[in-house]
C-alpha cells in the first residue's frame, strides 16, 4: 500500500476526571455516570456500552449521587442542590436548593414517587416527584451528624441511613427513627476516628448491609437492630455497595481498588434454609478508590478515582464465550476531542476548561519505514483559549483552513477568527452572533469555511454563514418528525452540497445544503453511529456503528453502495467485530479514492475498497505476515482491511492534505502517572 | 592425535611363494575380545589369546583340502564356521578337536565368504553374489543358488555390518576395469548396486574398508595412486531405487606414493578422522613403501608411522593386526577424538599467530573439499608437494649440500630461498632441510645454523617434515634456531617441547601448541629443581602481566594469561607430590595457593554480580518516545 509519514502527537494532555457516582436504569439499560467535574455520561448497555450522551460539567456543580426515576435522571451534590437533567438537550433541566447543606446522597423509592436526600445537617428530606418538577415534601426526624448514605426498603416503608458511627432506620410514614445500629470504629490508631458509613443497602427481608470507613462490610437485622455478621475486607475504606436485583449478591468497592462480592448462600449443601452472607469473590480492576458500583444482571460495573469505567461480566451468567462476556474497560470518551485542520496542519484539543491550538512540526527528511525523521520545526502551541463562564466546553470545531474556531457550552457559543501569518497569530472573537445560536451539541465548518453548522435542540441544525466581517444566520434544518434526541455526529461533504447529522436514536439525516432541505434519511440501523464521513469525490457516506458494523451509503443514489452490500453479504471479520472500542473517526485519502481511514482506541485502519474483503478464514491482522512475504507473494495475501497497531491509546487519527497521517496518542500510563498515589500498591511477592 | 604403541608378535607365519600374497586369509574375533581367530592361507585355523600371545586351539583340514574363506565365529550358536574347497561348509565348536569330524554341508555353489558379526546371524556370500543366512542354508544345503553377478564380474572384497536392526552385506566387484559396490540389506532383502567412479588411471582400488557411522555406511578405498576416497551410503532409504546408482566419492587423503604406483597396500578406517595405511612410503623417508602410518584425514597430517615390511592390515578393538614377513604382529593404537585442538595441539594465541606467522591453521572446508588448497594452507601444500614430487631433487643433479663445505651449502640455500617460485620452493626447502639435518647428524663437524635458520624462516617447514631439526639445534645449543622453530612450527611434539624446556625456559616454549595428555608424561621427566625454577618463572611472568594486563601489545610475542595458567596447572599436576615434599618449593606453593584463593574469591564475587550485569545487558533501551515525532511507517 505504501509508506506514510506519521506525525506522532503526544502533547494532548487529556485527563479524564474521577468517577464519583453511577446509577443504572434497569428498565432502559442505561448507565448514568457522574464525574468529579460535574459532568454526567450516559452509556447504553444494550448497544455495546456506547457512550451516547455527555452532559458537560459546571465549575460550581459537584455531583455526589445519581438517581433514576423512570427515564428521568436526578443528581444531588455538595452544592446543596438537586438537579434534574434534560437528556434531550444535554443540560440540567433545573436545580433546586434543598436547604439542608451539602447533599451526600439521593435515592428514590421503588415506586418512583418520592426522592429522599441525605444532608450534611442531619436531615433526610423527602421530595415528591411530579410530572415536570419535584416538590419538597417533609423531613424525617433530624439526627445529630450528617447523613452520608441512604437506602430505601423495597416496600417503601423504611429508610436506612448511614451516618457517622451509626446507621439509623427510619419509619417513612411517621418519620421517626426506629433503630439505631452502632458501627464499631477501626482498630489501633483509627480508634479515635469516627467511622463513616459510606454506603448502606436495605434488603427486602429487612437486612441492612453497610460498608464503612473502617474497612468492614456488616450485615444487620433491620427488625431487631442486631449485628449479624462482620466481614473485615480491607484496611482502608469500603466506599460503595450495590445489591443485585434478586438480592442474592452484594458487591462492595474499596479504597484498594478491589470489588468484593458477597453472596447469600447456604454454607453447606444440606442446610439450604440457613443461608448467610458469604464473601465469595474479589475483583481487582482498579488501582484506586472504587467510588461507584452497580451490580447489573450479568456484570459488575465499577468506577472510581482511576477514571476508567470497568464492566466485569459475571461469567456464570453466560453460557458461552461471547462479545458480552469479555471484560470492558472504557478509558476514552466515544467522541472526538481533537479537531484537525487538514489544510493548515493545525490541531485543536478540547479540554473541559480550555482549548489548545497547536501547529504540527515539520521535517524535510526522508526515511525508510521505522525511521524517526529529524525535525526541522518543532510543534508549537499557538493558542490557549480559556472558556468564559462556569459551564464546561461541550464541543468545539476548527475549520480545515485553520481560519475559524468555534466552541460551545450549554449556555453559549463562541466563534473566533484566526489569522496566522508566519509566526504571528491573531485571534478575533466574532462579536455579534445570531440569537438563534445559543448552544450547540456539535459544531462543524463546511470544507470551504464559508458556513458553520451547529446541532441544536430537537435534532435541528443551524446553518450560519461566515464572512470576514460578520456571521449570519441562514436557516434551521429541522426534522419534521421523528426523534428529538440530540445530534452527536455531524459531517459535511467537501463539495459543500451535503450535510449529514446523526442523533442518539440512531437516525442519520442527510440535508441538501443548496436547497436547505432534507435530502434523505439513511435506513435506521439498530446500533448508534459512532463515526461517519462523506467521501470527497463520490459523496458516499461511510458510517460505523457502535456494534462495529460498517456501511457505505450513496447519498446521491439514496441507497447502500455495492461495496457495502458485498461487505454485509459476506459479513465483517470476527476479529473486527470483537474489538471493544468504537470507531470514533472516519476520514478519506484525497489522493486515493479507494482508501478510507478510521480508528478506534487501539488501532487505525485503512480500508482499501479495491482489495478483496477478508473472509472468516483469512488472517485479519496480516501486516506482519505481509511484511515477511516477498514482493511476488504479497498480492495474493492482501485484503481490504489494513490495520496498524503501532500506535496505541489513540484519541485521533487523521490524514492531512499532504498525505501525512496525524496520530494523537494519549498513553494510559501518562494518565495513571497523574493520579494521586494509590493507598495500596502491589509489591513483589506480597 | 593418534599414536602407535609398541607392537608384539602374535605368531609366526608360513612364508608363501608369492610375497605379495598375504600368508593369512583373515583374522576374526570371537566372543572374547582377547581372542583372535586366524585363518592361514592354506589349511588351518588357529585361535589365539592375544594378550598371552599363545594359541588356544588349532584346527586343520586334511591334506588336499583347502580353506577358501576365513573362519568366523557364530556369535549366536558359539560355533566356528569355515568353508573348505569353496563348497563345503564346516561348523565346529570350541571343544571339537578334529575338524574332519565336525558338521559339514556341501552347497551347490561356490562360497566367497562367510560373514559374522556380533548381534547378527552369520551370512554366506556366494561367489556369484547370492546371499543366504547360514542357518537357512544349512537346513537345505542343496537349495539352488541364483547368480546375481554377470558372467565376468568377480567379487573383490566383502564385509558385513550389523546396525541396530539392519544387517548389511557389502561387496565390491570388478568387471572390465569397472568397480561396483553392492549393498545387500537383509530382512527385508534388497540389493542395491552402485557404480564406483573411475579413477583416471583406470586402476581398481587396492583395498576397501567399511564402517557404519551416523546411520551411514562409509566405504573407504585406496587406489594405487595413493588416493583414499570415501563414499557414503545411507543405511536407511534408497530401498525403492532401481538400477545402478553412481556412487559419489570424496577424496579423504592423498598419500605419497613415491616412485611408481602402489603395489600392495591397504587402508583401514580407524575412526572418523583416522586411517591406518600399510604399504605406502613414509613422507619423510627417502625410500621404501613398507610403513604403517596413521593419517588424520581431517588435517591430512601424518600422526604416526613405523617401518616394517607389510602390506595387509586388519583392525579390531584398538589393535592393528599386521602380517609381515614371518610373523603376525599386533600393534595397539590410540586415536583421540579428533578436534582441531587435539590434532594440532593447543593453538597459538591467535593474535600472535596471525601477526607473526603465516602458518595459519587451514580451514576444514578447504581441506576436506578443496583438492588444491590455496593461500594460507601452506603446510598442507608443503607436505603434498614433498610427497608428490617423489623426492626427486637430489636424484636429478648432484648438489653441494650432499658433500660440500658449509659456506657452499650456505650459498645454495641462499640461492634457493631467493627463488620466487613458491611451489617449487616448498618442495625443495623440505628436502634440503632434511638432507642438511641428516648430514649434520652424520658428520658431527657439519652444522649450518644460518642456512637452517633461513630455511625455517621461509615458513615452509614444519616439524613433521623435518623432525630432526629442532633436536639438532638443541644438540648444538643453537637457541636462536630453537626459538625460531618454536615460533614457526605448528606441530612440535610434546616430547620435544619438554626437551626444549629442560634446556632453556622461554616464552616461546609456553606458546608452543600442545595437548595436555601427551605433554603430561613428558613433563614428569623434568627434575624438581627444573620444575621449581619453571614455576617461579611462570609466577613471575604471571604477576608481571597481571599488573599491567592492558599494556600487553599485540605485536609482542608474549604468552597469554591463559597459557601461563595452563602451564602452571600442568606442572603442578605432573609434580605435585614431589613439590609438596620439597622444602624449597614450600614458599612457592603457598604463594600459589594464596593466589588461587584470592582468584576463587574474586570469581565468586564476580559470579554474584554476573546475573545483574547480564540483566543490564539484556535491558533494552526503552524507546524514548517524546511528546512529538515524525515517523515513517509502511503498510502493506
Amino acid at each position: 500500500m505504501g509508506e506514510f509519514k506519521v506525525h506522532r502527537v503526544r502533547f494532548f494532555d487529556y485527563m479524564p476526571t474521577a468517577i464519583r457516582a453511577m446509577a443504572f436504569n434497569a428498565h432502559t439499560e442505561r448507565l448514568a455516570l457522574a464525574r468529579m467535574d460535574g459532568s454526567v455520561e450516559i452509556f447504553n448497555f444494550t448497544d455495546h456500552y456506547f457512550q451516547e450522551k455527555v452532559i458537560p460539567g459546571k465549575d460550581s456543580r459537584s455531583t455526589e449521587s445519581l438517581c433514576w426515576v423512570g427515564g428521568r435522571l436526578f443528581s444531588a451534590g455538595l452544592n446543596g442542590e438537586i438537579t434534574e437533567y434534560d437528556l434531550e438537550n444535554l443540560r440540567p433541566k433545573y436545580s433546586l436548593e434543598a436547604y439542608g447543606g451539602p447533599i451526600w446522597t439521593i435515592i428514590s423509592n421503588t415506586q418512583g414517587t418520592q426522592l429522599a436526600i441525605g444532608c450534611e445537617d442531619g436531615t433526610v428530606k423527602l421530595f415528591e416527584v411530579l410530572e415536570e418538577h419535584i416538590q419538597f415534601e417533609r423531613n424525617l426526624d433530624r439526627q445529630k451528624g450528617r447523613i452520608i448514605s441512604l437506602s430505601w426498603h423495597p416496600s417503601g416503608t423504611h429508610i436506612a441511613a448511614g451516618m457517622m458511627d451509626m446507621i439509623r432506620v427510619f419509619d417513612v410514614p411517621t418519620g421517626h427513627a426506629v433503630q439505631r445500629l452502632l458501627v464499631d470504629r477501626g482498630f489501633g490508631g483509627s480508634k479515635s476516628q469516627e467511622t463513616v458509613v459510606w454506603s448502606v443497602a436495605f434488603l427486602s427481608d429487612h437486612t441492612v448491609v453497610s460498608g464503612d470507613s473502617a474497612g468492614k462490610v456488616q450485615v444487620w437485622d433491620g427488625h431487631t437492630g442486631t449485628l449479624v455478621k462482620t466481614h473485615l475486607v480491607t484496611k482502608w475504606d469500603v466506599l460503595a455497595l450495590s445489591v443485585s436485583k434478586d438480592e442474592s449478591s452484594v458487591v462492595a468497592g474499596t479504597s484498594e481498588g478491589t470489588v468484593i462480592q458477597f453472596q447469600f448462600i447456604a454454607p453447606t449443601l444440606h442446610q439450604q434454609q440457613d443461608k448467610e452472607w458469604v464473601r465469595t469473590r474479589t475483583f481487582k480492576n482498579h488501582t484506586h478508590d472504587v467510588r461507584a458500583l452497580a451490580e447489573i444482571e450479568t456484570a459488575i460495573v465499577s468506577g472510581g478515582m482511576d477514571t476508567h469505567l470497568v464492566v466485569r461480566p459475571l461469567l456464570e451468567k453466560f453460557d458461552e464465550k461471547s462479545h458480552a462476556s469479555g471484560l470492558r474497560k472504557i478509558h476514552f470518551p466515544h467522541r472526538n476531542l481533537v479537531s484537525c485542520a487538514k489544510k493548515a496542519g493545525l490541531l485543536l484539543f478540547q479540554f473541559p476548561g480550555q482549548l489548545e491550538l497547536w501547529r504540527l512540526g515539520d521535517s524535510d527528511g526522508h526515511g525508510k519505514p521505522g525511521d524517526r525523521l529529524p525535525l526541522k520545526r518543532k510543534p508549537e502551541k499557538l493558542l490557549l483559549l480559556k472558556r468564559k463562564g462556569e459551564d464546561h466546553i461541550c464541543c468545539s470545531a476548527l475549520s480545515s483552513c485553520g481560519g475559524w474556531l468555534a466552541y460551545s457550552t450549554v449556555s453559549c457559543v463562541r466563534i473566533y477568527r484566526l489569522q496566522t501569518d508566519n509566526n504571528n497569530i491573531s485571534i478575533t472573537k466574532v462579536s455579534k452572533l445570531p440569537k438563534a445560536l445559543r448552544s450547540a451539541h456539535q459544531l462543524c465548518f463546511s470544507s470551504d469555511s464559508s458556513k458553520m453548522f451547529a446541532a441544536s435542540s430537537q435534532s435541528s441544525v443551524l446553518v450560519i454563514a461566515l464572512t470576514q466581517s460578520e456571521c449570519k444566520y441562514v436557516h434551521t434544518l429541522k426534522p419534521k418528525s421523528g426523534s428529538r434526541q440530540p445530534i452527536h455526529l455531524m459531517t459535511t461533504s467537501v463539495d459543500g452540497k451535503w450535510l449529514a447529522a446523526a442523533n442518539s436514536d440512531c437516525e442519520i439525516r442527510v440535508y441538501n445544503l443548496q436547497k436547505l432541505k432534507l435530502h434523505c434519511i439513511v435506513p435506521v440501523y439498530g446500533s448508534c453511529p459512532s463515526a461517519m464521513g462523506i467521501h470527497p469525490t463520490t459523496n458516499n457516506m461511510t458510517v460505523v456503528h457502535a456494534d462495529q458494523q460498517l456501511f457505505e451509503y450513496s447519498i446521491v443514489e439514496k441507497q447502500y453502495t455495492d461495496w457495502s452490500r458485498k461487505l454485509q453479504k459476506q459479513g465483517l471479520h470476527n476479529v473486527w467485530l470483537d474489538r471493544d472500542t468504537p470507531v470514533t473517526h472516519v476520514t478519506f485519502n484525497p489522493k486515493n479514492p479507494n482508501q478510507v481511514v478510521l480508528h478506534d482506541m487501539h488501532m487505525f485502519c485503512i480500508i482499501d475498497q479495491s482489495l478483496p474483503l477478508p473472509d472468516q478464514k483469512t488472517q485479519f491482522y496480516n501486516q506482519m505476515t505481509l511484511r515477511s512475504l516477498s514482493e511476488q507473494e504479497r498480492p495474493s495475501h492482501l485484503h481490504a482491511f489494513k490495520i496498524c497497531k503501532t500506535f496505541q491509546d489513540l484519541l485521533c487519527v487523521s490524514l492531512l492534505d499532504d498525505q501525512s497521517l496525524v496520530v494523537v496518542e494519549r498513553p494510559l500510563l501518562a494518565i495513571t502517572s497523574q493520579l494521586p498515589a494509590p493507598v495500596r500498591q502491589k509489591k513483589f511477592a506480597t | 592425535m593418534a599414536t602407535l604403541c609398541e607392537g608384539f608378535t602374535l605368531c609366526g607365519l608360513v612364508q608363501t611363494q608369492n610375497a605379495s600374497d598375504s600368508p593369512i586369509q583373515g583374522i576374526e574375533l570371537d566372543e572374547d575380545s582377547d581372542h583372535a581367530v586366524v585363518t592361514d592361507s592354506t589349511r588351518s585355523v588357529t585361535l589365539y589369546k592375544v594378550s598371552d600371545q599363545k594359541p588356544l586351539g588349532s584346527w586343520t583340514v586334511k591334506q588336499g583340502q583347502l580353506l577358501t574363506c576365513p573362519a568366523v565365529f557364530n556369535f549366536q550358536t558359539k560355533e566356528y564356521v569355515v568353508v573348505s574347497d569353496n563348497k563345503v561348509i564346516r561348523v565346529w565348536k570350541d571343544e571339537d578337536l578334529n575338524l574332519d569330524k565336525a558338521f559339514k554341508a556341501t552347497v551347490t555353489a561356490d562360497v566367497w565368504r562367510v560373514h559374522s558379526a556380533p548381534g547378527g546371524e552369520p551370512v554366506v556370500l556366494f561367489q556369484r553374489g547370492a546371499v543366504r543366512f547360514l542357518d537357512s542354508l544349512l537346513s537345505a544345503p542343496q537349495q539352488p543358488i541364483e547368480d546375481v553377478l554377470s558372467e565376468e564380474e568377480v567379487i573383490r572384497w566383502s564385509a558385513s555390518i550389523v546396525a541396530e536392526e539392519q544387517h548389511f552385506v557389502l561387496f565390491t566387484t570388478e568387471q572390465n576395469g569397472e568397480c561396483c559396490l553392492y549393498v545387500q540389506r537383509l530382512n527385508p532383502n534388497t540389493l542395491q548396486k552402485y557404480r564406483l567412479e573411475r579413477e583416471d588411471s583406470g586402476a581398481s582400488p587396492l583395498s576397501f574398508s567399511a564402517s557404519l557411522r551416523d546411520k551411514h555406511l562409509n566405504l573407504l578405498y585406496l587406489y594405487p595412486n595413493g588416493c583414499v576416497y570415501q563414499s557414503v551410503v545411507a543405511a536407511r532409504g534408497y530401498v525403492g531405487l532401481e538400477g545402478v546408482q553412481d556412487l559419489p566419492r570424496s577424496l579423504r587423503l592423498r598419500l605419497p606414493v613415491g616412485e611408481g604406483e602402489l603395489g600392495a597396500a591397504s587402508a583401514v578406517a580407524l575412526d572418523e578422522a583416522h586411517v591406518a595405511v600399510v604399504g605406502v612410503p613414509h613422507p619423510s623417508a627417502r625410500t621404501g613403501k613398507d610403513f604403517l602410518c596413521i593419517w588424520n584425514t581431517n588435517f591430512q597430517t601424518l600422526q604416526a608411522g613405523i617401518l616394517r615390511n607389510w602390506s595387509f592390515v586388519w583392525c579390531y578393538l584398538g589393535k592393528l593386526f599386521v602380517p609381515h614377513g614371518k610373523a603376525l604382529s599386533i600393534i595397539p593404537y590410540e586415536c583421540q577424538k579428533s578436534s582441531l585442538a587435539s590434532a594440532l595441539g593447543k593453538l597459538r594465541h591467535t593474535g600472535i599467530a596471525v601477526s607473526k606467522s603465516s602458518v595459519a591453521v587451514p580451514s576444514w572446508n578447504t581441506l576436506l573439499h578443496g583438492d588444491q588448497p590455496q593461500g594460507p594452507t601452506k603446510i598442507v601444500e608443503t607436505r603434498k608437494s614433498v610427497r608428490n614430487v617423489k623426492l626427486g631433487v637430489n636424484c636429478v643433479q648432484p648438489q653441494p649440500h650432499q658433500t660440500g663445505p658449509v659456506d657452499e651449502v650456505q650459498r645454495e640455500v641462499e640461492v634457493l630461498v631467493s627463488r620466487g617460485d613458491a611451489q617449487d620452493l616448498q618442495l625443495s626447502v623440505g628436502q634440503l632441510a632434511c638432507h642438511l639435518v641428516a648430514r649434520s647428524q652424520a658428520e658431527t663437524a657439519f652444522y649450518t645454523p644460518v642456512a637452517l635458520a633461513q630455511l625455517v624462516q621461509t615458513q615452509f617447514l614444519c616439524h613433521s617434515v623435518c623432525p630432526g631439526l629442532l633436536l639438532l639445534s638443541l644438540e648444538h645449543k643453537d637457541y636462536f634456531l630453537c626459538q625460531l622453530c618454536l615460533q614457526l612450527f605448528p606441530d612440535i611434539p610434546e616430547v620435544v617441547t619438554c626437551a626444549c624446556l629442560k634446556t632453556f625456559i622461554s616464552n616461546e616454549v609456553l606458546q608452543t601448541p600442545y595437548s595436555d595428555n601427551f605433554l603430561l608424561p613428558h613433563l614428569k621427566d623434568l627434575d624438581t629443581q627444573q620444575v621449581i625454577l619453571f614455576l617461579q618463572y611462570l609466577q613471575f611472568v604471571y604477576l608481571k602481566y597481571s599488573q599491567d594486563v592492558y599494556t600487553q601489545t599485540a605485536g609482542l610475542r608474549s604468552p597469554t594469561m591463559t597459557q601461563i595458567i595452563d602451564w602452571v596447572c600442568l606442572l603442578l599436576d605432573a609434580h605435585f607430590t614431589v613439590l609438596v615434599m620439597a622444602p624449597d618449593a614450600k614458599g612457592l606453593l603457598s604463594n600459589l595457593q594464596s593466589f588461587v584463593k584470592s582468584q576463587v574469591k574474586l570469581f565468586s564475587e564476580l559470579g554474584k554480580i554476573e546475573s545483574s550485569l547480564q540483566e543490564l545487558h539484556k535491558m533494552k533501551l526503552s524507546k524514548d518516545i517524546s511528546q512529538y515525532s515524525i515517523e515513517v511507517i509502511e503498510l502493506f
